[in-house]
């Protein structure tokens, strides 16, 4: 069937903000779908919330609304749009949640708009636990004993009747939110009541719990010729009971046998066959070892983290030609490299695949580093060997956490046996490297698989590294015959993790290695669904490798897992240099690690290399390659972390130097710099011990912020209010030596933060924007929300800015991109921080300002002079508010209040012709949204309350009721403004959480008391997540708030593409 | 312990033995399925003939008695890239080096077998020596082109069943099924029982006679190794059966037997066909199916009695992959409708067979 004439123009609904459990594949699946419908004369109508998305640049679709994924929102756009059909099932639950909404509601029937690739209904027989039960029932595949519950003491009934432990899992969540496994009743109570309150539906389902079975994941595709293809099988190595989000996978199965495996399949063709899916799917199994038993556990009708997993793991993109099956073709129409056309594909290749995730529990203090059935993990990297214990260490390599091998983590090699064992009974973050010292100490490999439900043959595998690795330690200090050495790169080991076991530098090692003939080739995955194309991934097994071409090229270092701090935006940056060099005629060399990125699709960039982001890994491609030059600055610390290295092993560095890089994060030599150029920064020191540090802060004065240097990310920042709060940073900072002192800068209280971005050539320089936070300075500029332009800078300062923005430029001759941090206070501007590379604005700025900053900066990079790109200075007719969005609910046990250090996972951004509409698109965006009316409670510490009355005056204004408790009431009253009296959790009940619970607040402004508080009063918001009551902790941001409310009140406007918002710039 | 893997073209691999010291000869061909070794070495097809696996990692879950396709491996040989020293499966009576040794076959591995595989591709599937015994290269070569090799060679006979049963469990089926076995696989009579046959095995050199006795319902000729003109007088028998009128299913072998029996010609592929994604087109529909495969000889197009109908050809290379009589129910297919292991969408030809006999 070719493609269908039927249809003109296609709506896809992307994923929304980056959180865990929705991470960027659906950036990737979504971008891949547009490619796909583009090419085949199909106008794209996308809206994402997410401005760091690839997707949502303007030139990936015919019209991009960024604006909240809502009903009303949406309804809006089909309106004016009027597409003829909608693709549910590439923007993730939210997409298809959205999808489904918009049907139930008819505004798909009342504009005539069909929906492709999937029956809705399937969707309703695929997500709804119940439904799908049924569904199973009649097909007579099996499933786990369950019931659904809608109340606890429903769930208490049936948990009695299966036996515990059990599962719950709530109906319509993401990434599990709010399910869990529970072992007794009392753990029911708490899961249960969370579970219901975290679904949609508030439903969960009660199920028998299949901990410890292995856990089994098919992606299947499917075409209207109800033709199905299996396109990968991908074994958990973690068993059930580690959601699958942080479980460690291998593609293909490695311990499955065939014969299962094709049971396997036979169920997933009858579910798929039955759901009616066109495109991918998704189903996971849980079998049995020990009885063969299988059931099947859920089922994805739509691309997911597993189906993007699966694409790359095996050149299949699932959702281009997911994409091209919605849209009529099928099967047999599309090219397949081994057999002609994909109707005759089955999985194939020689290599191993392996996932790992990537965790932040070192971001969240009171988080407990446990996996569970909820998922964890904020990232994942993938790695491709010839043989498992090859892909494994490379995945370790890829994980950006420092560590090189598996061995002598933290202090694990120094535990007993019995601690080690202890430890394991629980699946935690740092399981392998557990695991990898017991079997040192001698722990059986039949204990471990007890222990872990982790089949024996991997602990054999690691068993074989670890044997190794002893055999590698007898030669200390000196590099080890070359059969042993030769044996240990197959194998998988760093040159790093080499050089550490053997005491022997790893230039020394590196070199002795190659002399001695010890060296890697490049083996090709080649895609599927395209004609000719392949991309790279690094072997010991095999010296066979592409032929380098004669053209001029340039290798780009992508951004490894994403992790807090490091996210979608660098990889943005990373697609976009690859983009524009390509335009410019380069041949362009990605490399990158992270299977969830546009980075590593196989067509954005001339040659992919799979490969983690270490220097022995880049100098190899690099060495074989010979690129012209390396673009290090776009891919975050990542890059920026061998940056020097790889210069000094005669690697050409584009752009600004590591050298002038380093300059801006050395804060000595920033300083001196500053100085030199007379530019304020606040007071500020350096202390390696306890006594430095409080002599430094006597000096400076309280409050102080202390923070370790070279970091992202703002990770181990903190402000302290006197000597205490100092003493206690420094007993918990076990990392604080003299080589790693901290920083103690003198905290601008009250102090407005902003942002400045610059393009510059080495000596002109344009600053497209300057953004003004809404949270005041101290909390983490990642976490804060902004506006551009600003609402709340004078022209002076902001002149100011500019001018200091430019100079500080030129100074570091910034070829390329530069972010740059201020701080006013007390009418003076302070310089907080340059970074000389790309930052987190880069896409948030190119969208609002309608300048593609990445590209440009890339043709800066290789050489073009600022004065050719035909830059302006042009003033903004609308306004663009990001707001970051937070994984607390996530994190149940945390304090969800902003600070110093960076915490948020993804990134809303609201357009509108005013702030306050504007800022409430982006509180839209980011849910809970801002309500219209009800009641505000309000409960602010004693230092903030000056710039409370005129807020509060503000709600009452618009008709809100205020609730407060009695500190601020008495406050709010004496200035004339009605405040009703609400209790504190410990003066009585009913008190306040009573109230959330009643659903009796529509808001909540709650400024933390602070440390001494912290115990009296996270609660409150504690309680409004798990409510999904909109909370502030921030004056500013209350402020902020009050003003969007009020714009809303007087009208929103239409919805505006944001083509037309450049268009208007361009007038 | 080393070994060597001479091939007759002088090419030679080193190699480590798993399971211990031996030598073993054979036609070295290569199957690119990423699970069901179990399935494969002891597919009675591979008599004769050395394995080599294109996936790296084998062995991970050991044996069982559940997954096979007969009594025992038939393979002579198995090369591979990584052996597992453990079998990681509860199901597993035995680890994969445990399994060979007590069916003396040699196993191999520490090889790269993507070169060997990259290797007979381009050349064609080769007379090989493997062997812990004798380590020097030239000879092992003029050794390997001296052996006998597969064409004329009569494979079949040796993995025929020793004599006549009825398969277990299939004892009360409506249908009662001739079942010739060549080199049968189990799931081909698993697939016959289930669907209501009383399967009657027997030997290859049984005679016409003895067999139509029985008063079959329905004449079914199995998979086997080999040269199906090695065995001139098992196609004699098979002709005066057909000749009858009794509906009549090859498969495979089978399928080449068939073309025999009816004055065709069969010959040797350079490239056999193995795998579990052969593409075969259905003539009359022009659907595409994807089937598992395991031939090195194939019925030759130019020389098909006028009275058989070619039905399927390969996708890739246009051989014969199914065909049928234009007046007695007769019919085969090359490919292996029962696939295990590979993708099922070929059984329906079990139910036509069925249909056949139903309809007589």
């Amino acid at each position: 069937m070719p493609r269908r004439d039927d249809i003109r123009k296609v709506l896809i609904i992307g994923s929304g903000p980056i959180v865990i459990g929705q991470a960027c594949e659906f950036d990737y699946s979504g971008t891949q779908a547009c490619k796909a419908l583009r090419e085949m004369g199909y106008e794209i109508v996308l809206v994402n919330s997410n401005p760091a998305t690839i997707m949502t640049d303007p030139v990936m679709a015919d019209a991009t609304y960024i604006e909240p994924l809502n009903l009303r929102a949406l309804t809006a756009i089909i309106e004016k749009e009027r597409p003829d059909a909608l693709l549910p099932n590439l923007g993730g639950q939210t997409g298809l949640n959205l999808s489904s909404e918009l049907a139930k509601s008819g505004v798909l029937r009342r504009f005539g708009v069909q929906v492709i690739g999937v029956n809705l209904d399937a969707i309703e027989r695929g997500e709804d636990r119940i439904a799908f039960k049924d569904t199973m029932n009649r097909l007579g595949i099996p499933m786990p004993a369950s019931a659904p519950a809608t109340s606890v003491e429903e769930a208490e009934r049936i948990a009695d009747r299966l036996g515990y432990p059990v599962v719950i899992r709530p109906a319509y969540t993401l990434g599990g939110t709010g399910g869990g496994l529970v072992f007794n009743v009392e753990e029911l109570r708490v899961v249960a009541a969370r579970g219901i309150a975290a679904s949609m539906i508030g439903q969960i389902l009660v199920e028998e719990s299949v901990l410890g079975w292995e856990e089994l994941e098919l992606e299947v595709v499917r075409d209207a010729k109800n033709r199905m293809i299996t396109v990968c099988f991908i074994e958990n190595v973690d068993a059930m009971g580690v959601h699958t989000g942080d479980s460690f996978c291998t593609a293909p199965m490695l311990t499955i046998s065939a014969e299962i495996q094709e049971r396997l399949q036979r169920y997933a063709y009858a579910i798929v066959e039955n759901i009616g899916v066109i495109g991918g799917t998704n189903v996971q199994f849980a079998h049995d070892p020990k009885t063969g038993r299988i059931v099947v556990i859920e089922i994805n009708p739509r691309t997911s983290r597993s189906s993007a997993l699966a694409s790359k793991a095996t050149g299949f993109p699932i959702a281009l030609v997911s994409a091209k099956l919605a849209a009529g073709m099928t099967l047999d129409e599309i090219p397949y490299w081994r057999d002609g056309t994909l109707d005759r594909y089955t999985p194939s290749g020689d290599y191993v695949v392996v996932k790992f995730a990537r965790w932040a529990f070192e971001k969240f203090k009171d988080a407990q580093d446990r996996l569970g059935t909820q998922m964890r993990a904020v990232g994942e990297v993938m790695s491709i060997g010839r043989t498992y214990k090859e892909a494994f260490q490379k995945a370790i390599r890829s994980l950006e956490n420092g560590r090189h091998g598996l061995g002598f983590a933290k202090n694990f090699h120094e535990l007993p046996l019995e601690e080690l064992l202890s430890r394991l009974n629980e699946a935690t973050s740092e399981r392998q490297f557990l695991l990898y010292e017991a079997l040192r100490k001698g722990a059986s490999i039949e204990d471990l698989a007890r222990r872990t439900h982790i089949k024996p043959w991997f602990h054999q595998q690691m068993k074989e590294l670890v044997e190794l690795e002893e055999r590698l330690r007898a030669f200390r200090g000196r590099v080890p015959p070359a059969d042993l050495l030769g044996q240990a790169k197959k194998d998988g080991f760093a040159d790093k993790y080499l050089s550490q076991l053997l005491g022997v530098p790893e230039e020394r090692l590196r070199q002795e290695r190659l002399d001695l003939g010890i060296a890697a080739g490049w083996s090709p995955i080649p895609v599927s669904g395209v004609e000719r194309a392949a991309y790279y991934y690094s072997t010991y097994h095999d010296r066979a490798a592409p032929a380098p071409s004669r053209r001029r090229k340039i290798m780009i270092l992508g951004g490894g897992p994403n992790r807090i701090g490091q996210g979608i935006e660098f990889d943005y940056c990373c697609v976009h240099a690859s983009l524009a060099l390509r335009e410019a005629g380069f041949e362009t060399l990605m490399v990158n690690c992270n299977p969830e990125t546009v980075s590593t699709d196989y067509d954005t960039s001339d040659n992919l290399y799979f490969e983690p982001l270490t220097v022995e890994d880049a100098l190899r491609i690099y060495r074989h390659e010979r690129p012209e030059g390396v673009i290090v600055q776009f891919g975050g610390q990542t890059p920026l972390n061998i940056a020097g290295e790889l210069a000094a092993q005669g690697v050409n560095v584009l752009g600004t130097t590591p050298d002038m890089i380093d300059l801006a994060e050395d804060r000595d030599r920033f300083r001196k710099m500053m100085e030199r150029l007379g530019i304020p920064m606040p007071e500020s020191d350096m202390a390696s011990s306890e006594a430095e540090a409080r002599a430094a802060a006597a000096r400076i004065g309280y409050p102080v912020m202390l923070r370790p240097s070279f970091v992202l990310g703002g990770r181990g920042m903190r402000v302290a209010y006197d000597e205490e709060d100092l003493r206690e940073y420094i007993a918990a900072a076990r990392g604080v030596t003299p080589d790693r002192p901290i920083l103690i800068d003198r905290f601008l209280e009250d102090a407005l933060e902003c942002e400045a971005d610059a393009l510059a050539d080495g000596e002109e320089v344009f600053v497209p924007a300057i953004m003004e936070h809404i949270e005041q300075a101290g909390i983490h500029s990642g976490d804060s929300a902004c506006v551009i332009p600003p609402v709340g800078i004078s022209p002076e300062h902001q002149a100011t800015i500019v001018d200091y923005t430019r100079r500080i430029a030129k100074a570091l001759r910034v070829v390329g991109l530069m972010n740059m941090q201020y701080a006013i206070c007390g009418g003076k501007v302070y310089c907080l921080e340059a970074n000389p590379r790309a930052s987190r604005t880069v896409p948030l700025v190119s969208k609002v300002c309608a300048i593609p900053m990445a590209r440009l900066a890339t043709r800066l990079m290789t050489g073009a002079r600022l004065s050719e790109l035909g830059l302006k200075e042009r003033r903004l007719p609308h306004y663009g508010v990001k707001e970051a969005v937070l994984p607390f609910s996530m994190f149940p046990e945390v304090d969800p209040v902003l600070g110093p250090e960076m915490r948020s996972t993804g990134e809303v951004l609201g357009m509108a012709d005013s702030f306050g509409l504007a800022y409430f698109k982006a509180e839209e965006a980011a849910p809970p949204a801002l309500p219209l009316e009800g009641t505000v409670l309000i409960t602010v510490a004693e230092r903030d309350r000056a710039g409370l009355a005129p807020i509060a005056r503000a709600f009452h204004e618009l008709g809100f009721r205020i609730r407060a408790t009695e500190g601020t009431r008495r406050y709010l009253v004496e200035r004339g403004i009605p405040a009703e009296p609400i209790r504190k959790l410990q003066e009585g009940r009913p008190h306040l959480v009573d109230a959330i619970m009643n659903r009796e607040i529509a808001l909540i402004i709650n400024t933390p008391i602070g440390k001494r508080g912290q115990q009296d009063d996270s609660y409150i918001r504690k309680s409004a997540i798990k409510y999904k009551v909109p909370y502030i902790t921030t004056l500013a941001a209350a402020n902020a708030a009050a003003r969007g409310i009020a714009a809303v009140r007087k009208g929103r406007g239409g919805v505006k593409s944001l083509q037309e918002y450049h268009r208007a710039l361009e007038r | 312990m080393k070994a060597l893997i001479a091939l007759e073209d002088g090419t030679v691999f080193e190699a480590r033995s798993f399971t211990g010291d031996g030598e073993t000869e054979g036609e070295l061909v290569f199957n690119t399925s990423m699970t069901g070794y179990q399935e494969i070495l002891t597919d009675p097809s591979y008599n004769g003939q050395i394995v080599t696996l294109t996936y790296p990692l084998i062995g991970n879950y050991g044996v069982n008695d559940e997954d096979v396709e007969s009594w025992k491996p038939h393979a002579r040989g198995l090369v591979i890239g990584e052996c597992s020293r453990i079998a990681s499966n509860h199901r597993a009576a035995a680890s994969l080096p445990d399994y060979l040794r007590a069916a003396g076959i040699l196993g191999v591995d520490r090889v790269d077998c993507r070169a060997i595989t990259l290797h007979i591709r381009s050349r064609g599937a080769m007379r090989c020596i493997v062997s812990t015994r004798d380590l020097d290269p030239d000879r092992l070569v003029r050794r390997a082109q001296e052996s006998p090799g597969l064409v004329g060679r009569d494979l079949a006979s040796e993995v025929s069943a020793p004599s006549a049963y009825t398969f277990p469990g299939s004892e009360n089926g409506k249908y009662v099924v001739a079942a010739l076995d060549s080199g049968i696989k189990t799931n081909q009579l698993r697939l016959l029982s289930r669907r209501g046959c009383r399967v009657e095995v027997f030997p290859n050199r049984t005679r016409a006679e003895e067999i139509l006795e029985r008063k079959p319902d329905g004449f079914f000729l199995s998979n086997g190794p080999g040269d199906p003109e090695g065995v001139p007088h098992v196609v004699e028998q098979i002709r005066k059966i057909v000749r009858t009128g009794l509906p009549t299913f090859g498969i495979c072998f089978g399928h080449q037997l068939l073309g025999l029996a009816f004055g065709g010609r069969t010959y040797k592929l350079k490239f056999g066909h193995r795998g579990a994604n052969q593409p075969v087109i259905e003539l009359a529909t022009g659907r595409v199916a994807i089937t598992s495969q395991n031939h090195g000889f194939a019925v030759d197009l130019d020389r098909l009695p006028a009275e058989l109908e070619t039905t399927h050809l390969n996708g890739n290379d246009r051989t014969s992959e199914g065909m049928r009589h234009r007046e007695l129910p007769v019919f085969s297919v090359q490919y292996h409708p029962e696939a295990a292991p590979g993708p099922h969408d070929a059984e329906s030809l079990f139910d036509r067979f069925i249909a056949m006999m139903a309809a007589r």
